[in-house]
């Protein structure tokens, strides 16, 4: 427990706008609050027409003092109704929630020359992998963690991206990213990655097939892999890491109730000393976890 | 992690609403206000987050069962027009683990702890229960919803002769006050309240879940692994407030009145159809610090329309 009490706040939306077809990227600002957040971790929105009871859980795409980014995609009634919503119209969205990747590990394990950090997300696996590849540019080039004050806001960061430090001393990090068809988020994750690979169902754009087949064909496979993305694909990464013994962290997705941890509607099955298996929360307990500990039957 | 020992108790019963009785005593225990978590709905460490686990009559737990239970696959969890489903299938560590962790954090706040068992059959029942009366734990409450696995399946609860069965068994062997807890998916709740009460029960509590089910149409399969689960929210309700009615009318004995409460309005419109206590499920699970809230809404409420006690609610309908 990191000692940070959770809370729901009125949020004034910044903006709501369509940035591929169904794909819609919501800007929030928490009312007199700043909030702390770690990439991989989500937040609750609470919908303004209360037939439709329960949060949608949506994974923070990128934070930056007391501002949030979220990219959804219309999915069903309750994100049809969301992408209605204007700017300066008030919504209630909790702080964050569940743990995000560890970043302290990535950085641990991934010293040193001609190393690679690879991001490996699919379709609505992707935004929140633009604060994690901030996060993780900002630590492997030494930068304080200062992520509460107005340095690292997203304006800043990209007049760093322009002269890219040389890549021999420090990890890579390469994002390989997922879509069906049309790509949203490239030019985002070009800010904080060294490479962003994409690879198109369709093959509208990039490699024609999927992430893990595009990982397949690198030369080198990468030091280290953080993943996002459908249950399936999921799956295939963390397979592919555990046969090459590399380290993965995957975040995982299910069907929510309340999102804190108190009515266990979400579990997945997770097996700690990799003998016993134990259930635990992907809200409160996750969503992030090792890949190579999550038992993925169905 | 937070810990709050004995001597860190917040006493909290009336408190600056010296002219309002909050009080409620039910099977000879005194809740110091009737506002309480319905079962399955509640987990200490995660609501107590977002508000002081003292302002609340009780805390009612999640189901616990003799064996641990790893409760169903998901999906788990479906959206309903105001409401929800669930199957969680009443996933829990077992009496053991229950009694050992997540008990003895419970009794260190100052309010009730009412533990909510679960059973397949009436020996499991009874086994948990001889556990739990060696416990400090306050009461029992007695979820009879489960499917009887020696009878076809069909829910205890749901027939008049295995609620009363199941009740004569573990009052036989209970030194804790017994609540039944029934279920809604029956014709006539007020026979099996009858039947319950008859047995020695010391309270009753309900509603449960409404059976129900949600169908994918373009996935064409049902949304929950389970394929059907039980629905609760504020869709519920009215079905809820009828049934408390119906029993405060056949029975004696205290009943815990529970359904889609959303407000402290809903709450009164329970106290008026007879509950003594309220349960707070749903609306927790969309607004964590919902408990509280109805409480103080509550509080609002009868200083707004001059009611100094929840008996004089209970007694204002016509």
């Amino acid at each position: 427990m990191t000692g940070f009490e959770p809370r729901i706040l009125e949020s004034k939306i910044l903006g709501n706008d369509c940035i591929a077809r169904e794909i819609y990227r919501l800007t929030l600002k928490y009312d007199n609050a700043e909030v702390k957040i770690k990439p991989g971790q989500f937040v609750n929105l609470y919908l303004n027409d209360k037939s439709m009871i329960l949060p949608r859980p949506v994974s923070v795409c990128e934070a930056g003092n007391d501002r949030l980014t979220l990219v959804y995609r219309v999915v069903g009634k309750g994100t049809e109704a969301l992408s209605g919503y204007a700017p300066g119209e008030m919504i209630r969205v909790s702080t964050p929630l569940g743990n995000g990747y560890d970043i302290s590990d990535v950085v641990s394990t991934v010293k040193g020359a001609s190393k690679k950090i690879v991001l490996a997300a699919g379709g609505l696996g992707v935004p929140p992998m633009i604060e994690l590849a901030k996060t993780l540019r900002n630590e492997i080039e030494g930068r304080a963690d200062n992520s509460a004050t107005p340095d690292t806001s997203a304006a800043s960061n990209t007049g760093a991206t322009a002269s890219l430090p040389d890549t021999d001393k420090k990890p890579e990090i390469v994002a390989v990213v997922g879509f069906q068809d049309e790509v949203f988020l490239k030019e985002e994750l070009e800010r904080f990655c060294h490479r962003v690979l994409v690879a198109t169902d369709s093959g509208i754009s990039g490699f024609h097939g999927n992430v893990v087949e595009l990982m397949k064909t690198f030369e080198q496979p990468g030091d280290y892999y953080l993943a996002c993305g459908p249950k399936l694909m999921l799956k295939a990464v963390s397979e592919y890491c555990l046969e090459k013994n590399l380290p993965i962290q995957v975040s995982l997705e299910e069907r929510m109730g309340c999102g804190y941890g108190a009515c266990v509607g979400c579990t997945c099955k997770i097996k700690e000393d990799h003998e016993s298996v134990k259930l635990k929360k992907v809200c409160k307990d996750g969503p992030v976890f090792r890949g190579n500990e999550v038992v993925w039957d169905d | 992690m937070i810990s709050l020992g004995k001597n860190q108790k917040v006493v909290n019963s009336g408190n600056s609403d010296s002219d309002l009785d909050l009080r409620v005593t039910i099977a000879g225990v005194t809740l110091d206000n009737p506002v309480t978590t319905a079962s399955g709905t509640f987990s200490a460490r995660e609501s107590g987050a977002f508000y002081d686990i003292n302002e609340l009559g009780a805390v009612i737990t999640k189901g616990v069962s003799l064996e641990p239970w790893d409760g169903n696959p998901t999906p788990r969890i479906a959206e309903a027009y105001g409401g929800m489903l669930n199957a969680v299938g009443l996933q829990n560590p077992g009496v053991d683990a229950f009694i050992r962790d997540e008990l003895p954090y419970l009794k260190g706040f100052d309010t009730k702890v009412i533990v909510n068992v679960a059973g397949k059959t009436k020996d499991e029942y009874c086994r948990a229960v001889e556990k739990l009366c060696e416990t400090d734990a306050d009461m029992l409450e007695i979820n009879i919803s489960c499917p009887n696995i020696k009878e076809g399946g069909i829910s205890f609860g749901a027939d008049t002769s295995m609620a009363a069965e199941i009740t004569r068994a573990v009052k036989k062997i209970s030194k804790k006050p017994i609540i039944m807890k029934l279920t809604p998916n029956v014709t006539d709740i007020a026979e099996i309240a009858r039947a319950v009460e008859a047995e020695g029960a010391d309270g009753i509590s309900l509603i449960n879940t409404l059976l129900g089910m949600k169908i994918d149409i373009y996935q064409k399969k049902p949304v929950l692994w389970n394929r059907m689960g039980g629905l609760s929210g504020p869709v519920v309700k009215p079905v809820a407030v009828r049934m408390v009615y119906q029993v405060r009318r056949a029975v004696k004995i205290p009943v815990i009145g529970l359904g889609g409460i959303m407000t402290g309005e809903d709450a009164v419109e329970f106290f008026m159809a007879g509950a003594d206590v309220i349960s707070i499920g749903t609306a927790a699970l969309v607004d964590p610090e919902a408990p509280v809230r109805i409480k103080r809404e509550l509080i609002h409420f009868m200083k707004n329309n001059g009611y100094r006690s929840l008996q004089e609610i209970k007694d204002a309908l016509l």
